[in-house]
């Protein structure tokens, strides 16, 4: 039987392969060879087809069958068995399956073996993947090697705590005494994984928390010992002491201030100090500036180490490298609400960022500008955001403009600028306005009395120019079915379209291919409504009874002489899709008056067509002038019997 | 860190260590999608982007691409020197360090940041350190072997 092939030989032979299909065969042939050998239990080999296996389920190939003989490697006594044994564990096996837990024995044996490489393997392994019952049965040897002096063991036990305190909760308080005189080491690797030990059970529990407190002093020192130390070629980079420990003590700092006057005042000094003496110029000090900020503001800090938190991100903003911009953004977008004012002092750099080629900077900085809204910089703000809608991508536009109309409501300076906000938005990315924005904007359109004449004739103009964007034709035509009696009338800055112009616009939406259903109905209810405000009734007549079967909504009407009843149909799962599962036919009510005194009802028929048998609930809203006044009634029909919709 | 992809250009997976508990066809969608998003990115775009509920951070060096996904209250900037400190472990171990070498000796790989991370945390921040151990276990390796060899020849 001759020797398996070499891994580093069947790579070579599988990277010829020109096709996938060549490939898959070469693979299949392998494997089928590696299965026979595995059948055979042989001994020597075994190690090399596992690390072939371990490749060929690189390339994504199914390599289960040899699960339960990496369990052999990893039981064996060679060190380079146990290496691929333990790797190919890592790769294949997941703790989902039982097989893993037969691995526990073996790791337990491993953790006492005379060979710390081995040990080292163990902690390792099930560090990264060690399931729940695994680490309740191995917590034991890990905390004896916590408290090891071999600090290659100790560093690689605390972090397998961690995981094994992720894993099993409970068992932390095991932890608690080996964790004494974690932080007096003097190597670094140990110092890092205790604090990330010691930030892991922080963060866990609050009594944990406040047992550790007592160690803020000690982490200060250690810190101000890796600043203010010389060179240390081992640790150095790029002229910082061992900026991952600096980050992790300063993570670590942040949990214990929190909400602690005594620690955060006794962190003040040394976070003061990195703040300003950290190098700038490479990422390096730029991360340890981050963190630095995160702390401070995490932390009960006093106002002055906040504005020189704020200026850094106010600096970093300004950084060339996109990355340094970025977490920028992302820090003063948490710190908006709580230091507004001075995130106010930037906020010209953030809208800056608005230009940026970066999508997840954009949309940070939309984010950002956002919260920076107010009474004062409205004006300014929103033109550079309507700027930003005008040539942002698609999937900016939905957000940006409802954070557009929600600012414009709450900080309009005018009632004239407000709809111009709004026919801004309307008409540069009418498309990706919500659906809820249309009544909304109806509404508000309503509210503003004095603005309907302006307001008519901007939306009419618009319909002239484009009539694709169904949310802004459908607003027009709502507006132009209530108030084109302004329309035509003169009140209009500019030459004013007579009758049959406005009504072939509206007629030309009912017929045109960009009109969605819903669009069509508000464009017929608007022409209904113009028989009661234009004298082309005859024409208006005729367009209704071509259109007239087909499915409407109608809107509120304020029109003291109307005889239309308003009602929306509301469905209870589709909302938009009225006219899919509703069809409505209104026939002429009986009279345009009901008699005084009770001498005489006005009758309507609609006829409902309800092929998906929906539950038919209507909402009924009726206007009318009594003695002269508009009066408004609303009501709610929800007990249609069953037989009529079933 | 919940993991760390290795891909070429072609989205070709060179290594992938897993901090998380994923079925083999979860990572294999997770990689597949991931890959995806990450080459169709612009090389001017920044190097840090939101992608499901992870917080994912990459560069690339030459042909490969390092991507790691991270917790929320991980800092992405010393992300990137985690990133940056194991090509330096793999530059000084393989001399020079290119694609090809990781493709040939992937295993190896995966033991030097077996060395260098633990269950996603840096257990060593001494460059020096890692690669003592690393030659050390390699010399244990070969000191076995031949061992092994010296009995089987008696």
């Amino acid at each position: 039987m001759p020797a398996p092939i070499r891994l580093r030989e069947l790579i070579r032979t599988i990277r010829t392969a020109r096709t996938q299909a060549e490939e898959r065969e070469m693979i299949q042939k392998e494997c089928a060879a590696i299965r026979s050998s595995f059948r055979e239990e042989d001994n020597t080999y075994r190690c090399r087809n596992v690390a072939k296996l371990l490749y060929m389920h690189m390339l994504g190939y199914p390599a289960h069958f040899g699960q339960l003989e990496c369990l052999k490697l990893i039981a064996s006594q060679k060190f380079t068995d146990k290496r691929i044994g333990y790797l190919g564990a890592m790769l294949l096996l997941d703790e989902r399956q039982d097989v893993h837990l037969l691995m526990t024995n073996c790791i337990k044996n491993d953790l006492n073996h005379s060979t710390q490489y081995v040990q080292g393997l163990a902690l390792c392994t099930l560090g990264c993947m060690g399931s729940s019952e695994m680490c309740r049965d191995l917590a034991g040897e890990v905390e004896k090697l916590l408290k090891t002096s071999n600090s290659y063991l100790r560093k690689k036990a605390a972090l397998c705590a961690v995981h094994v305190i992720r894993k099993v909760p409970e068992l932390m308080e095991m932890f608690l005494p080996a964790t004494k005189n974690l932080l007096s080491e003097k190597n670094h690797g140990v110092l890092h994984t205790s604090v990330v030990l010691l930030t892991e059970m922080c963060e866990r529990s609050p009594d944990m928390l406040a047992h550790f407190r007592k160690l803020v002093p000690q982490l200060v020192r250690i810190l101000k010992n890796l600043i203010m130390s010389g060179y240390s070629p081992e640790h150095d980079v790029s002229g910082i002491s061992d900026p991952f420990l600096q980050v992790r003590i300063l993570r670590l700092l942040r949990i214990l201030g929190r909400s602690d006057d005594d620690s955060s005042e006794a962190m003040n000094d040394i976070l003061a100090q990195v703040a300003t003496n950290t190098e700038t110029s490479k990422n390096v000090g730029n991360a340890i500036l981050y963190e630095t900020v995160l702390t401070i503001m995490d932390i009960k800090s006093e106002s002055g180490l906040r504005v020189l938190a704020i200026n850094i991100l106010g600096r970093f903003l300004l950084n060339n490298d996109k990355n340094i911009r970025y977490v920028a953004l992302t820090s003063l977008l948490k710190t908006v609400q709580t230091d507004h004012n001075a995130v106010q002092r930037h906020r010209s750099t953030i809208v800056d960022c608005l230009k940026d080629l970066d999508v997840s900077i954009k949309r940070r900085a939309m984010e950002l500008s956002f919260a920076l809204v107010n009474g004062n910089n409205i004006r300014g703000m929103m033109k550079e955001l309507l700027y930003f809608l005008d040539s942002c991508d698609p999937e900016f536009k939905a957000d940006c403009a409802s954070g557009v109309f929600l600012a414009a409501e709450k900080y309009a300076p005018s009632k004239r600028w407000h709809i111009d906000t709004i026919m801004r938005v309307l008409t540069t990315a009418g498309s990706y306005v919500r659906d809820d924005s249309v009544p909304n904007l109806i509404q508000l359109i309503t509210n503003s009395v004095e603005m309907h004449a302006y307001t008519v004739q901007r939306l009419y103009k618009a319909l002239l120019d484009d009539i694709s964007q169904q949310p802004l034709v459908q607003v027009a035509s709502w507006c132009i079915g209530e108030y084109g009696d302004l329309l035509v009338s003169g009140q209009c800055e500019e030459e004013e379209p007579i009758q049959d112009e406005v009504l072939d616009v509206l007629e030309g939406l009912l017929v045109s291919n960009l009109s969605t259903p819903v669009t069509r109905g508000y464009s017929l209810t608007a022409i209904m409504k113009l028989s009661t405000r234009f004298t082309s009734v005859n024409r208006i007549k005729k367009v209704v009874s071509i259109y007239g079967s087909t499915s409407l909504i109608l809107y509120c009407c304020n029109d003291p002489i109307s005889s239309w009843i308003s009602f929306n149909f509301h469905l209870t799962e589709c909302p938009l899709s009225v006219c899919q599962t509703f069809q409505l036919q209104l026939l002429s009510p009986s009279s345009n008056v009901v008699p005084a005194l009770n001498q005489g009802t006005v009758t309507q028929v609609i006829r409902v067509l309800n092929p998906q048998k929906q539950q038919l609930r209507m909402r009924i809203k009726l206007t009318y002038t009594l003695k002269g006044s508009p009066v408004q009634d609303l009501a709610e029909v929800n007990n249609f019997p069953p037989q009529s919709w079933q | 860190m919940q993991f760390m992809l290795l891909f070429s250009r072609q989205g070709k997976l060179r290594l992938q260590k897993w901090y998380v508990p994923l079925s083999d066809k979860e990572r294999k969608k997770i990689s597949r999608d991931l890959v995806q998003t990450i080459l169709a990115r612009k090389p001017k775009m920044c190097s840090f982007l939101e992608w499901r509920d992870l917080k994912i951070v990459y560069k690339r060096y030459a042909s490969l691409y390092f991507c790691c996904a991270v917790e929320d209250q991980d800092n992405e900037l010393i992300t990137l020197e985690i990133i940056h400190r194991y090509v330096e472990l793999l530059d000084k171990y393989f001399g020079s360090v290119c694609e090809l070498d990781i493709i040939f000796n992937f295993e190896k790989a995966y033991f030097i940041l077996d060395e260098f991370l633990l269950g996603g945390e840096a257990q060593e921040t001494s460059k020096k350190n890692v690669l003592k151990a690393i030659e050390q276990a390699d010399l244990l390796q070969e000191v076995r072997i031949f061992l092994y060899h010296q009995i089987h020849l008696l």
